[in-house]
């Protein structure tokens, strides 16, 4: 681990046990594993972006190292220390310094609590409650640019982009080293969706913040990530760097996804790659390289052997037959 | 021929705190056979707009102007809520934005296709049969053995595209479609794009899509209509409007869209101020105190100005065209 590596996530798997309590009886219950042998590092100052379509296992990923999720193998390293195994007890440090942001702006607030006792809860929770409260929510809606005046406001008065920047304020609260925020624009106009993105820019720069973004609004990754990853089936099929990854795609599954964005333009003629529509099932994993059901350069050898992650430029990926390499 | 055409529409909420203005002086409309976009921010009437062309406005709602005619010869504005019914899900269909909440849980899907087809003559054996040809259409795969499953055993899209086949069931002479692609995946949500095209093709209804999305409408739409507030603000071809706009509030929408950056920028444009208390209505231009184009002319009520064919904004200053934009 480099002194610049922040987050080093090593072969991590999480899994689910599926089936009631009948299914165990019979024998039938199984496990999914929805996160599967994951590896990156994250280096501090920096951003980056998970993508991939639902039920890829982004959200299990960023839980799991928020240990929301046990894991069942595997490493988290977070300035150096080990997470896997900590107790609820441990990871409450640990949390300060890698805050959760969660989806859905308004529905991730309590109802009940005003801005003021929404942003003064990570003080109390962290046993800092003998800070000036009423100062510290001041700053707090500064740093994100809401009024003064929003304290005495809850929830349900807050449009969608102003509920976001609470939800920032409370991430920032406790001045952490890393945020993870799991599709901070989703659902918000597009208008807002800028304004949320910069302020998330602003504040890496200004508070030395390292980011980790779940989101499937490949603009939106371009926009804010320095290096990404796309995951398929709970691997890491493709990770590098942004620019390098959308400039020239190495997996044919990075390159579907990329394709399949729909750009502003009447006029723009789509050399679109379509993908067969179903994601297979994590209980019947394909044979050999996961995505050759749904890939369009597919061939023999995909459908028996599997691809072992491979070096191909600065990007990480596990294919047979990558393109622009 | 016109499917659709609104004339005129004004929606006013009666509010705790006052007579609410939703939708204001809107006209538009839908010729037969083409898909009319209608994009705009939260806010801005999209949802109050197609309740009240569905009749399903609050009751403290109530369209205080203007005429809704359908097909001609019907106002829905003023048509009895029986004669109403008699239109919803038989000439006038809709496809929601969440297609988990559009399906019952506890039925089977083909069981809600046949009752979609309450008021068709068929035996309950056709009726399966057309319901089996519809989820073809809409590529559900063996569809035969699928009509017995629940909702929750199919994945978001499928559930989307059995929305959809329910909505097209009864071959409507209007599709309304209200973000239908918003809660999908970005492989699905353009497959569900190309599907729609394709049906509405081949049944030959009219389509109202109504979107955030500025990239789903460049794909999908014939026409579009921008709505700020409550007002349309600008209206014409999709490719007038994505290519030429005009209107200052249509040049900032499309501007902030991060899909027509091709690199990453320090920042993202944005639009300063926010949208108008609608109780309390800017007078004159209502995008005004938002515009750096404003000046005192513009508290004036501004001019549906034509900028060509059937591209008209409703602005006093039309004349600047956004650079670095279509090109």
């Amino acid at each position: 681990m480099s002194s610049q590596d922040l987050l080093q996530v090593s072969d991590l798997h999480v899994s689910f046990r599926v089936g009631g309590l009948a299914a165990r009886l019979a024998g039938r219950a199984s496990e999914i594993e929805a996160v599967s042998g994951v590896s990156f590092n994250l280096q501090r100052g920096t951003t980056f972006a998970l993508v991939g379509e639902s039920g890829s296992g982004k959200t299990t990923l960023a839980r799991t190292l928020n240990g929301l999720q046990p894991v069942k193998t595997g490493s988290i390293l977070f300035e150096g220390q080990e997470l896997q195994g900590l107790s609820d007890t441990a990871m409450k440090p640990v949390r300060r310094r890698m805050p959760m942001m969660f989806q859905d702006p308004v529905g991730s607030l309590s109802p009940r609590l005003s801005v003021r006792s929404l942003l003064s809860e990570p003080f109390v929770i962290h046993g800092l409650s003998n800070r000036d409260l009423n100062a510290e929510v001041l700053r707090l809606l500064s740093l994100v640019g809401l009024p003064r005046d929003f304290a005495d406001r809850y929830p349900h008065q807050l449009s969608g982009g102003q509920a976001r920047r609470v939800g920032v304020a409370r991430a920032i609260a406790l001045d952490p080293v890393l945020v993870v925020a799991d599709e901070p624009t989703a659902g918000l106009d597009v208008s807002v969706q800028g304004e949320v993105l910069n302020l998330l820019n602003e504040l890496r720069d200004r508070m030395g913040l390292s980011m980790l973004i779940i989101t499937h609004n490949l603009h939106v990754v371009r926009q804010i990530a320095d290096r990404m990853a796309v995951m398929y089936l709970g691997r890491f099929v493709e990770q590098g760097q942004t620019e390098a990854i959308f400039r020239a795609p190495h997996h044919p599954y990075t390159a579907a996804l990329l394709s399949a964005n729909p750009e502003p333009d009447p006029d723009r003629v789509h050399q679109r790659i379509t993908l067969p529509a179903d994601v297979p099932s994590l209980l019947a994993r394909p044979s050999g390289c996961e995505f050759h059901t749904r890939c369009p350069q597919a061939q023999d050898r995909c459908t028996i052997d599997v691809p072992i992650p491979a070096k191909v430029g600065d990007s990480r990926l596990t294919c047979h037959f990558p393109l622009n390499a | 021929m016109t499917v659709l055409a609104v004339k005129g529409l004004s929606v006013a909420f009666h509010t705790e705190s006052g007579r609410l203005e939703a939708l204001k002086d809107v006209s538009f409309s839908v010729p037969s056979n083409r898909s009319v976009g209608v994009v705009g921010e939260s806010g801005c009437g999209k949802s109050t707009l197609i309740n009240a062309i569905l009749g399903l406005l609050a009751d403290n709602g109530e369209i205080s102007a203007g005429e809704i005619v359908f097909e001609g010869d019907k106002d829905l504005a003023r048509l009895d809520p029986t004669a109403m019914r008699g239109l919803r899900g038989q000439r006038i269909a809709t496809v929601f934005q969440d297609p988990m909440g559009a399906l019952n849980p506890v039925l089977s899907v083909g069981r809600q296709m046949r009752d979609i087809q309450y008021r068709s003559n068929l035996s309950k054996r056709d009726k399966d049969a057309r319901s089996v040809a519809m989820l073809r259409k809409v590529r559900i795969p063996d569809p035969e053995s699928r009509l017995a499953q629940f909702p929750h055993e199919f994945s978001g899209g499928m559930k989307q595209r059995i929305a959809i086949a329910m909505a097209l069931m009864m071959e409507p002479a209007l599709l309304i479609a209200d973000e239908p692609t918003t809660a999908l995946d970005a492989t699905l949500e353009v497959a569900t794009i190309e599907l729609l095209k394709d049906l509405q093709r081949e049944i030959g209804c009219s389509v109202l899509f109504i979107s955030h999305h500025l990239g789903v409408i460049a794909e999908l739409c014939d026409e579009m209509i921008v709505m700020y507030a409550g007002e349309v603000v600008e209206s014409g071809t999709t490719r007038e409007i994505f290519h030429n706009a005009r209107h200052p509030y249509t040049q900032k929408l499309l501007a902030c869209d991060p899909a027509r950056l091709s690199q990453r920028v320090p920042r993202l444009p944005t639009i300063a101020g926010t949208l108008p208390d609608l109780r309390r209505r800017p007078s004159g231009c209502v995008f005004q105190p938002r515009c750096d184009r404003a000046d005192t002319q513009c508290l004036d009520v501004p001019p549906s100005a034509s900028i060509g064919g059937s591209h008209i904004a409703r602005c006093w200053h039309t004349d600047v065209a956004l650079e670095g934009i279509g090109a």
